[in-house]
């Protein structure tokens, strides 16, 4: 039996759907989780209660929602093109979706174990800027025009720093894989020496994902809601899966490059006792509160204001960390030796 | 010096993080919402809510149609009807008020000189149709009966001021 699963193909295709489906069903019920999360932590700290009233401390809000967006309809513009207009909101769902399947939750669980895992998300959330951008072109329509090109120049301007932190993380790892990068966090998390290229990380996290204060693309007060304006009913919702998806990938990301993965804490014992899994998810819990909090806090960058720091304060800077991290690590002879 | 701390406190993110504190302080305060169903505010004896017509206690309806709550209304909500009743007392016919109209001034109220007409602590007469809130002489006393006791307990709690 258990042959039939490790060396038939079709019992390997049927062994990774059900990995995936391990992997998605929680994520999508996370994300219908996280909406409500959002509402109530905004709530709170705004001296609101949020929703409450449907369910238990409003825990069957995001299914009210859910319904109501499944029986509302469907309106695609008369200018629109059809096909592209639809295809955009099922890509970034998509694109949200296929990352997950390089993301170890325990040592050696991840659907796909690839030596290049790192490259491959960092190629699949470049990707992204695909469904925003088609999004907006295919409505056919002043705003989500606007927005889409904020959000291709804004997610193109992060990606650049965001790479060299990889690069950085990749330097004292010397492995692409991200079993590997967790492997390497068991002496001491990456987030104590490479605090500032942690910070950076996230803060590029919050403008690759267009959250707040980088949300100029949906920028509600300026452009209505950016390149969603067009949007409605399932295909909305699509959207906002994709970036709900999206925000829990670069939430797992940089729980696997800093914060240690499924790791426990200094690896001492009463943390041990807890399993890896629950470790991880409590930590992109952790990054999914700091998410919202910063939303809470801060209002929206200006235009200008968001691609000087990613060109001109955050590129220089994370290169000069890179140099400086390699620098260290070819002096003192710790460059990890290719295993 | 001054741009050395100015760069200093940029780069270590000094604004952002005292700002992330404040709100982190709020997260745990206690919330400033109440929750309105289910706890409620204390209303002033002034609440000016939905309109009643009172009885004397027994059970003669107090409107005497003056129609200065009519003549006063700035809104002009108030439509009153009026003839003598067979025991020669002058009393309305029609008593209307058109709810979608009143702004809820409390001037009939204060015209009033038998306390006939009173605004309640009513606030929650919502409708679903617009017709339901076009209030007829009925509803009017119907409501008055409803919420007598509140009304002049009220009614009472603020006479020293009036």
């Amino acid at each position: 039996m258990v042959e039939f699963f490790t060396t038939n193909p079709f019992g390997i295709l049927i062994l990774t759907v059900v990995k995936a489906l391990l992997i998605l069903g929680p994520l999508l019920v996370a994300v219908a989780m996280m909406t409500l999360a959002e509402r109530k932590i905004m709530a709170a700290i705004q001296l609101r209660r949020g929703p409450n009233v449907v369910g238990p401390f409003g825990l069957l809000q995001p299914f009210a929602d859910a319904i109501k967006m499944l029986m509302k309809e469907t309106i695609i513009p008369t200018g629109a093109n059809r096909t592209l207009f639809l295809m955009a909101p099922m890509l970034t769902f998509a694109l949200a979706m296929i990352a997950w399947a390089v993301i170890p939750v325990n040592d050696g669980w991840a659907i796909a174990d690839i030596n290049v895992g790192i490259l491959y998300l960092f190629a699949v959330s470049s990707l992204g800027v695909y469904g925003i951008i088609i999004a907006g072109w295919a409505s056919n329509s002043k705003y989500p025009f606007l927005g889409a090109l904020r959000s291709a120049a804004q997610m193109v301007s992060y990606e650049v720093s965001m790479g060299f932190v990889i690069v950085t993380v990749l330097l004292c790892v010397g492995s692409m894989n991200l079993n590997a990068i967790v492997k390497a966090q068991e002496t001491i998390w990456f987030v104590i020496p490479l605090f500032p290229m942690a910070v950076i990380f996230f803060i590029s996290t919050l403008a690759e994902t267009n959250r707040s204060p980088f949300d100029l693309p949906e920028g509600e007060s300026e452009i209505v809601a950016g390149f969603f304006v067009e949007y409605s009913s399932m295909s909305f919702a699509l959207f906002f899966l994709g970036e709900y998806a999206n925000m829990f990938l670069m939430a797992a990301m940089t729980t696997i490059l800093f914060l240690g993965g499924w790791l426990a804490p200094f690896g001492i014992e009463p943390f041990t006792w807890i399993p890896g899994p629950i470790w991880f998810i409590l930590k992109i819990c952790a990054v999914m509160f700091v998410f919202v909090w910063v939303r809470a806090t801060f209002p929206r960058y200006r235009y200008d204001q968001l691609m000087r720091l990613g060109w001109k304060v955050f590129l220089p800077f994370s290169l000069f960390y890179l140099v400086l991290v390699a620098g260290v690590l070819l002096a003192f002879g710790w460059l990890p030796t290719a295993a | 010096m001054a741009f050395l701390d100015r760069t200093a406190r940029s780069f270590l993110l000094a604004e952002l993080v005292s700002g992330m504190a404040l709100t982190l302080k709020y997260f745990f305060k206690k919330k400033a919402t109440i929750n309105y169903p289910y706890e409620r505010q204390a209303l002033s004896p002034r609440f000016r809510g939905e309109h009643g017509l009172r009885r004397y206690a027994n059970g003669e309806e107090r409107c005497i149609a003056c129609k200065l709550c009519e003549a006063v209304c700035p809104a002009q909500a108030i439509t009153i009807e009026a003839e003598p009743r067979e025991d020669g007392s002058r009393r309305t016919t029609r008593y209307d008020i058109d709810m979608t109209k009143c702004i809820y001034c409390g001037l009939c109220e204060e015209a009033c000189p038998v306390d006939a007409i009173v605004e309640g602590p009513n606030l929650e007469f919502a409708t679903e149709t617009r017709e339901e809130l076009l209030y007829n002489k009925a509803k009017l006393l119907e409501n008055g009966d409803r919420w007598e006791p509140a009304m002049a307990a009220r009614l009472q709690q603020d006479a020293p001021y009036r």
